[in-house]
């Protein structure tokens, strides 16, 4: 994780100079009025839009929404999909059962089914909730199974000449050969669900930072639109991050430099 | 001394699933092993004595026959076989002292009660000091002693071992057929071991089972009646490796 400083600085740079040649970019604009000034904010007055939203309370309120709603998503599609997956793995009858529903389900991009769950289910928080846990569901389902299937038939040997039973295997084993797939299925079912949060509140919510895009726009507030976008990759960043330190922190002994950190 | 290990007119089939003719991998095997022996099953690839030592750590069934161990027929795997593979099969999620402490914590037994008893398997093989290094950081060697440990922490009758040092480099393996020997001594267990090295079977071994393939069956057994430590140049250890070296060069016509 820990890369030399000179890379680290590189990539500093680069995001510096990339926010430097906006501004400048847009300062020319303003001089030149190629576009109209509104459409091309500068770096600076985003930040400043930014400020106001959050002084007025705003953001927050927007962040909280966004943030409730794909916590509670990802939750339910998550406790739902890794045991189902477990389970499917590791049980070959199961597996028949389950696998077909699931191959008939995930090739629909779920936003398809969006106008679908606000009839069955209103335009309230329960429709895009429910559609977030659907969309997580399918990566961390795939990646559940797979990452117990791909247990190592002599580690399974091992454990049953040492005594081990069936659900002490599933615990010391399966479980754990599974686990770093697991976490891949975790990460990417958290951005399919972010996805489809941003986008589910764009077509149809009264809060949260897709809402206040769409909002942005019908008033022209073309700064607004990009704190919205700003903040949502600033959440899916870090979210991510938090999500690789899991990994690391779970998953130390694949790692090479564990002996550093003991 | 009863015979600990007993496998009798054992046959293993292998059913091909496109029609072509069946392996017969082991034909009518007969072998007993004593309390306290050390046998070694030595032959080329596709003699079955793979197949034999996974039959009888129960990883797989006979087609016919049966192997008993201390008079119970086994019939599936079990803490009273301990099994050392070819690729250490170590637990990388594991630590080294969790690995060790593996069966008895299947057994259940508190982690007061396990600790000493891993200590001891691991100053038997020399590692205490990697007591909290996962496998990772290690070298292959040390892996397999780890392995070893492991197999021999639960107390079994009899300890299997499948080319254990296979894929370890010629010094590296020169240096653990040593350890075993030592271990072997120390613990007194009754050990089956695979491999298709003569001088090692010659090393290690009381009894030397030489096999022939197609279909797997017993062409000689002979009783390496050397002193220990073995010298791989003395004149003794030379004639019966000739002697196994004829053996098995009768095989390939």
């Amino acid at each position: 994780m820990t890369r030399p400083w000179r890379a680290r600085t590189v990539r500093l740079t680069s995001v510096a100079l990339f926010v430097l040649a906006w501004q400048i970019a847009s300062a020319v604009n303003v001089r030149s009025q190629y576009l109209n000034p509104i459409l091309f904010p500068s770096p600076l007055a985003i930040v400043h839009a930014a400020w106001d939203e959050a002084v007025q309370g705003i953001l927050w309120r927007d962040v909280v929404a966004s943030l409730a709603r794909i916590f509670l998503g990802f939750a339910i599609g998550a406790v739902i999909a890794v045991p189902l997956g477990c389970a499917t793995g590791y049980f070959r009858r199961l597996e028949d059962w389950v696998d077909p529903i699931v191959e008939l389900f995930r090739p629909i991009p779920p936003l398809a089914l969006l106008p679908l769950f606000i009839i069955w289910l209103g335009i309230g928080e329960v429709s895009k909730v429910l559609l977030i846990a659907f969309s997580t569901f399918f990566p961390i389902f795939l990646n559940t199974t797979e990452g117990v299937r791909s247990t190592d038939p002599l580690h399974l040997r091992a454990a049953l000449s040492l005594g081990a039973n069936r659900w002490q295997i599933f615990t010391n084993v399966v479980a754990r050969s599974a686990l770093p797939g697991i976490i891949v299925g975790l990460r990417l079912g958290f951005a399919i669900g972010f996805f489809v949060l941003v986008a589910a509140e764009l077509i149809a919510a009264d809060s949260g930072l897709g809402y206040r895009i769409q909002e942005s726009r019908n008033f022209f507030l073309v700064d607004r639109m990009f704190v919205g976008a700003a903040v949502i990759g600033v959440l899916g960043f870090l979210f991510n991050l938090g999500l690789r330190r899991l990994e690391d922190l779970l998953l130390r002994w694949r790692s090479t430099i564990v002996q550093a950190q003991a | 001394m009863g015979h600990t290990l007993e496998v009798s007119g054992v046959s293993k089939v292998f059913q091909l699933e496109d029609g072509r003719e069946p392996i017969v991998a082991l034909e009518r095997f007969d072998l007993a092993v004593d309390d306290g022996e050390f046998v070694c099953l030595l032959g080329p690839s596709g003699c079955g004595k793979s197949t034999l030592l996974n039959i009888v750590a129960g990883f797989i069934r006979p087609t016919e026959g049966r192997v008993t161990l201390d008079g119970v027929e086994v019939v599936r795997p079990g803490r009273d076989r301990g099994v050392v593979f070819q690729d250490h099969a170590l637990f990388p999620w594991f630590r080294v002292g969790q690995n060790v402490e593996f069966g008895l914590k299947m057994a259940g037994l508190s982690r007061r009660e396990r600790e000493p008893i891993a200590d001891r398997y691991l100053d038997l093989v020399g590692l205490r000091a990697f007591r909290a290094a996962y496998p990772k950081e290690l070298s292959g060697g040390m892996k397999q002693r780890v392995a070893i440990a492991r197999a021999l922490a639960g107390d079994p009758k009899i300890l299997l071992m499948d080319e254990p040092f296979g894929s370890l480099d010629a010094q590296t393996r020169r240096l653990m057929q040593d350890e075993v020997g030592k271990i072997w001594a120390a613990t007194g267990k009754t050990v089956l071991f695979v491999t298709h090295a003569i001088e090692e079977s010659l090393l290690l071994a009381d009894r030397v089972v030489v096999m022939s393939p197609r279909p797997g069956r017993i062409k000689a057994v002979l009783a390496v009646p050397l002193a220990r430590p073995r010298s791989d140049v003395a004149p003794d250890f030379v004639a019966l490796k000739a002697e196994i070296q004829e053996l098995l060069r009768g095989e390939e016509r």
